[in-house]
């Protein structure tokens, strides 16, 4: 459960807090304005951004003060999300040791996963040499490998076209939250928050609102929400 | 990883700032300048100055004529713009003197015209060898401001028919042209080889090479220490300088666009500035040819012995080089910032007079005479490396950091996945320059070299001062040679294979 407890961060004029919990399991869209601080609360919570007050917990654990790599999070950026000058295979070796040491058995785990989200045989590719779409797949596979229970999406597949994207969120939505891990993902469309949230965090005037269930608040959004969707 | 680049920074700060200390003290902290001081110091601002002024004042139409004109070979002359940086000094003396020199081509030249001839020794000489090397910084400096005006205002200023000139390049060359100049200012101060072969006298002595007289030839330690610790002044005082007129980007890349001009005109004044400025600084490279290769039938005893051991000093001064630019660039900070730009104050010289006067009482200099100058050169060539290869780190950071971040990369493994594979191109290339500056350093090497330790350099001027000029040409295009192919070998290895 991840639980955030009166979080502050400032940076110059912007501001942003929030205060409550993200219960187990949820799917969770993280939706509002441009600038409003959407990517800034992910940050915070991954550990790239320390906050000026509050703190971050896990399962009761508290996380502020721990680098992004010992938190029990993984997440994918905007862009920027394999390295470009490793293989595949090397880039997912990466996600099970920082050592980015491979063996008979790391293989086999590697092949595997990059089976489920249909990449079989892509081992030994370049990022480069790989479509956009199937960038997002070993990206997502890479998550698989790290199996960290709360995982962040910071828009990973924006630059995809609205019909890979959707393609991509169900599949995030099948292999990662299919198996009880908890998704807290930036949203800018209403339909992509609609098709796989089971909750939206609205951010938004420098606070991000505590979670609601999604298809209420879609269907009947509060002004703030109503605002940012043009309705 | 903070600690390497702790270490680096130490051995830089020991190196600069540690051996001026010791000459300080050497000299009892007395500063009592005679007259042949007070003359080296005048000298040495004054032809520094005037090298500097006449570099930038030729480089300007040079650069326009680049900036806004398109010709066949356009290109290689950009290229052949960025290769005195990695021309071994003592070879284009070589050359300098085929062409100015009493038996040049400029003399034959004149005396077929009926005309007295002209020496190249001399105060003119110096300065005549600074502005073949520096015109071509100059020029790409400029170059370098005219091409960042963009585009768009060229073409505003076209459409309201203002004057370009004094709306768009005069201030650009106020804004550029006076950190051009201070560059310059700043590496001629600091010239040893050049005054060593060009000049000497009571006219042409610049500190530098005092210095090296009252070590070499008077064992006067304390005048040596004196004049190290003046020279370290001006140099700190030049740097400063240099700050305060904005120290330009001199390796940047990107310089083979013209810029889309719409009052070209001057084609004849363009094509003369460009044509006079290849012949100035191709006669020179041909002469090293020309004059080398008769040479090479007749090599001294001794050049391989010589080439093994430049080499030997050029590849450990890369290795150095190179792990303390990436130790500081991965270090950060203050005090990283400050060992990377500390050594452009230094001079080889004062360093290697810091060493012997600390070295002197434990080992004889000539058994150390080696590793002194690999340590020196490595020193030496820190900024322009660091210059390379920090950006480049900082771009890898930029890029993927947080992604090595979430992965849990630290120290060696960050090293190895994220950093090194992302600057293999800047490193193959701060590799080559660091190599090449490293087999062309003629310095320290003079200060401490016994009879069988000479480099390639040392071993060149031991023939010119013989005047045994044809094997000096010889051993300069083995020089050079070897040079151009280190240059080339670690350049190349960074390209191939680099990943995007």
């Amino acid at each position: 459960m991840l639980r955030l407890e009166k979080l502050e961060i400032r940076q110059g004029d912007f501001a942003l807090a929030a205060d409550w919990v993200l219960p187990d399991g949820a799917v969770c869209a993280v939706m509002g304005p441009s600038g409003g601080g959407k990517s800034t609360l992910l940050a915070a919570i991954a550990g790239f951004l320390a906050p000026d007050a509050g703190r971050v917990s896990w399962d009761g654990r508290e996380l502020t003060a721990l680098r992004p790599a010992q938190r029990p999070i993984s997440i994918l950026f905007q862009d920027n999300n394999l390295f470009p000058h490793l293989s595949i295979e090397r880039n997912l070796a990466l996600g099970i040791d920082p050592k980015g040491r491979l063996d008979a058995d790391r293989r086999t785990r590697i092949a595997q996963v990059l089976e489920r989200v249909g990449l079989r045989g892509m081992e030994a590719r370049r990022p480069a040499a790989l479509s956009g779409g199937q960038q997002s797949r070993a990206a997502l596979a890479r998550v698989l490998l790290m199996d960290r229970p709360l995982v962040l999406l910071d828009e990973p597949f924006a630059a995809l076209g609205p019909g890979l994207r959707m393609e991509m969120l169900d599949l995030a939505r099948a292999v990662l939250a299919g198996e009880g891990r908890t998704l807290l993902m930036v949203s800018h469309d209403p339909e992509d928050a609609a098709r796989i949230a089971s909750d939206i965090v609205l951010v938004d005037a420098g606070r991000a609102e505590p979670p609601a269930p999604a298809a209420p608040l879609l269907a009947d959004p509060p002004p703030a929400l109503r605002a940012y969707l043009g309705r | 990883m903070r600690w390497p680049g702790g270490i680096a920074a130490g051995l830089v700060l020991a190196l600069t700032l540690g051996t001026l200390g010791a000459v300080a003290w050497r000299a009892g902290f007395a500063l009592r300048l005679g007259p042949a001081d007070w003359a080296a110091i005048r000298f040495t601002i004054w032809q520094a100055a005037l090298s500097a002024l006449v570099s930038v004042v030729l480089a300007i139409p040079v650069a326009r004529a680049l900036a806004r004109q398109r010709f066949p070979g356009r290109a290689a002359l950009v290229t052949l713009l960025g290769a005195p940086f990695i021309l071994p000094v003592i070879v284009a003396v070589i050359g300098l003197i085929g062409v100015f020199g009493r038996g040049g081509i400029l003399n034959d030249a004149l005396g077929l015209a009926g005309l007295g001839p002209v020496s190249v020794y001399g105060w003119h000489g110096v300065v005549l060898a600074h502005v073949f090397f520096n015109l071509p910084l100059a020029v790409r400096l400029i170059l370098q401001g005219w091409l960042s005006i963009p585009a768009e205002r060229f073409r505003l200023a076209a459409s309201l028919g203002a004057p370009v000139g004094r709306l768009l390049e005069g201030p650009m060359l106020r804004a550029v042209a006076p950190g051009a100049f201070a560059v310059i200012f700043l590496i001629c101060l600091t010239s040893f080889a050049v005054a060593l072969t060009l000049g000497g006298g009571p006219r042409a002595t610049t500190v530098e090479l005092a210095i090296y007289q009252a070590v070499r030839f008077d064992f006067d330690l304390g005048r040596a220490a004196m004049l190290a610790v003046v020279q370290f002044a001006l140099c700190a005082a030049a740097a400063l300088g240099l700050r305060a007129a904005g120290a330009p980007e001199a390796l940047g890349a990107g310089l083979d666009r013209v810029v889309e001009h719409h009052a070209p005109g001057g084609r004849m004044l363009d094509a003369l500035s460009v044509t006079l400025a290849a012949l100035f600084l191709m006669a020179p490279l041909a002469m090293i040819l020309a004059r080398g290769l008769p040479g090479l039938a007749d090599l001294p005893g001794g050049l391989w012995p010589a080439a093994a051991r430049s080499v030997a000093v050029a590849l450990g001064a890369t290795a150095l080089t190179l792990a303390m630019a990436l130790a500081l660039a991965l270090r950060g900070g203050a005090l990283a910032r400050l060992s990377m730009l500390l050594p452009l104050a230094a001079s080889g010289l004062v360093m290697g007079t810091g060493l012997f006067v600390l070295l002197h009482p434990l080992v004889s200099p000539r058994e150390v005479a080696l590793l002194v100058t690999m340590l020196v050169n490595a020193v030496m060539a820190l900024p322009f490396a660091a210059r390379v290869i920090a950006p480049a780190v900082a771009q890898a950071e930029a890029g993927h950091g947080r992604l090595a971040d979430s992965l849990g990369l630290h120290g060696l493994a960050r090293l190895r996945w994220l950093i090194l594979p992302r600057i293999r191109r800047p490193l193959g290339f701060a590799a080559g320059l660091t190599a090449a500056l490293s087999m062309g350093d003629l310095g320290v090497i003079a200060l401490f070299a016994g009879d069988g330790q000479a480099t390639l350099p040392l071993l060149m001027v031991r023939l010119m001062s013989a005047y045994r000029m044809e094997q000096a040409a010889g051993v300069a295009l083995v020089l050079l040679a070897i040079s151009l192919a280190l240059f080339w070998i670690f350049d190349r290895g960074g390209r191939v294979d680099a990943a995007a």
